[in-house]
């Protein structure tokens, strides 16, 4: 007797174990993406390309992509190049509705989007991003951020954080906050310090900018504090949590930003505080009581709700960073997995990657990078894999990871939305 | 029974070659073959970089031993690299390979 293949194996357990029935009647199993950005966007043309009836929702008709936006507020690149249409990604055959996701119904398997209509999935893929906690800066509301501006999400946030900078006085102080993890894009508000400081240096020599963190700790550190000291030693002050660089509150009137010891008069505040998963996540019941998403490392299926998958910012993916690049390569992966779990089949074990650059100065680019595997039911780096750019590196290293980070949004925002 | 039929109806929508391929299974398979496998682990992601016109360079299509040969070379950091020598580390020889041969049997753009 013959030992069954792995394949009949898989057609008895999808036979038995009752796998959701796909909507058949309709033809293609379908699959509904909620969110447009790097995640969603990727998603839905990976699943659209593995043959399922994909429907993509966005609320927005144009995305504004946050990578590059650091850029923008140092006035280094135009707001036109963060900004992308949906033409593409129907184009593609990808179905895409531009309406809010109001509500979700795990257990009927279907969303209600803000005008009524439903939407019924054999699985969702929920690539949601983040929403701001208004709630977690005493004085740091939407009205505060009308004036102390976070560009945390790009867009019009992005342009009045880079007009406020531009007509600060000369000998003026900025002022940037950091939070502490996790959040999106972690090596970007050390990034934006770099950028503002180059702008202060170029345009404004006097002027002083002071960076609070939340934390000790952060990304590509030891290459920032190098770049800073060589750099911008006179202008950009950094204060870690150990010397007392946690925000306790803001006052919008008064233009201060209040620490345990010391209280600053900013001429421009920008704050960045602490994040979640954007608002969907908590109203389909994904996110748990930190506020991101628990997901099974394989298949980035929810943790807390079945038929429901997270990517990108919102999911709690270990040691991958929220990352744009992150997003996309979850994207990749979630895709294979859905298809194959309504194909009735055991998804593969995935590896990930992710690559960040970021741009200290013009043409003075450096970067992480990281490889991940399932491991303990997480996202863990591979051992003896990733890290950062040499400390000791020579201009043209620096140079050429510049014109890479350059390459890499080009490559990406043109194969997700163009 | 209805689960049944749904489950050989949905295996059915699926290229035969995309199928439970294994990177092992997937290096041993003939070129024509291999035109609709799945990318082995990790290969989903080289194309959040490499694409025409980027300095990074466009890598589907390229010759498989050229590929394989540069993994194995940023592997031992025989190849001086930016990225690729963090990223290749990541990847067994087996592997590396597994992804040479699906990234060389991509169309080119």
């Amino acid at each position: 007797m013959t030992a069954p293949t792995r394949r009949d194996l898989i057609c008895a357990a999808g036979a038995v174990l009752a796998f959701p029935k796909p909507s058949l009647a309709q033809g293609k199993p379908k699959v509904v993406v909620v969110g447009g950005g790097f995640g969603g966007a990727s998603a839905a043309r990976a699943l659209l390309a593995g043959g399922l009836d994909v429907t993509l929702v966005e609320a927005n008709a144009t995305y504004t992509a946050c990578p590059f936006s650091n850029e923008v507020i140092a006035g280094l690149q135009p707001m036109e190049a963060q900004r992308f249409g949906y033409d593409g990604v129907s184009g593609s055959g990808v179905r895409v509705v531009h309406a809010v996701a109001a509500a979700i119904d795990a257990d009927r398997r279907r969303v209600t989007l803000a005008d009524g209509a439903t939407l019924p999935y054999d699985r969702l893929v929920l690539s949601p991003g983040i929403d701001l906690r208004f709630d977690a800066i005493p004085g740091y509301d939407e009205a505060a951020a009308e004036v102390m501006p976070h560009a945390w999400k790009a867009g019009v946030q992005t342009e009045l954080l880079r007009r406020r900078i531009e007509a600060m006085p000369e000998g003026g102080t900025v002022v940037l906050s950091v939070p502490g993890n996790p959040y999106r894009c972690p090596p970007g508000p050390y990034e934006r310090a770099s950028l503002i400081a180059h702008v202060l240096k170029t345009r404004k020599p006097s002027a002083k900018l002071i960076v609070l963190d939340a934390k000790d700790v952060f990304s590509k550190q030891r290459l920032f504090e190098a770049a800073w000291a060589s750099l911008y030693p006179s202008i950009l002050e950094y204060v870690p949590l150990a010397g007392g660089g946690q925000v306790t509150g803001v006052d919008r009137a008064t233009m201060t930003v209040r620490t345990d010891f010391s209280e600053y008069k900013a001429d421009v505040a920008c704050i960045i505080p602490p994040q979640r998963a954007g608002r969907i996540a908590v109203t389909a019941g994904v996110a748990d009581r930190s506020g991101w998403c628990p997901i099974d490392p394989v298949t980035f299926e929810s943790r807390l709700v079945p038929g429901i998958h997270v990517i990108g910012d919102a999911a709690i993916a270990g040691a991958m960073p929220k990352s744009a690049f992150s997003a996309d390569a979850q994207a990749q992966v979630c895709a294979l997995a859905v298809i194959d779990l309504l194909a009735g089949r055991a998804p593969e074990e995935p590896k990930l990657i992710n690559t960040c650059y970021s741009l200290v100065a013009p043409g003075y680019g450096i970067s992480i990078a990281g490889v991940y595997r399932p491991s303990g039911g997480v996202l863990a780096d591979v051992e003896g894999a990733g890290g950062i750019s040499p400390l000791d590196a020579p201009a043209s290293l620096r140079e050429q990871e510049a014109a890479y980070a350059a390459d890499w949004y080009r490559t990406i925002t043109r194969r997700v939305f163009g | 029974m209805r689960g049944i039929g749904a489950a050989f109806l949905l295996l059915a929508a699926v290229p035969a070659a995309a199928r439970d391929l294994s990177p092992k299974a997937a290096q041993d398979m003939p070129a024509a073959a291999a035109q609709d496998m799945r990318p082995p682990p990790g290969a989903s992601s080289c194309a959040g970089c490499h694409a025409a016109g980027a300095a990074m360079g466009a890598i589907a299509g390229r010759p498989e031993a050229e590929i394989a040969t540069a993994l194995a070379e940023y592997r031992s950091g025989a190849r001086p690299a930016s990225v690729m020598g963090r990223i290749a580390k990541g990847f067994s020889e087996a592997e590396s390979r597994a992804i040479a041969a699906y990234v060389s049997r991509r169309p080119p753009e």
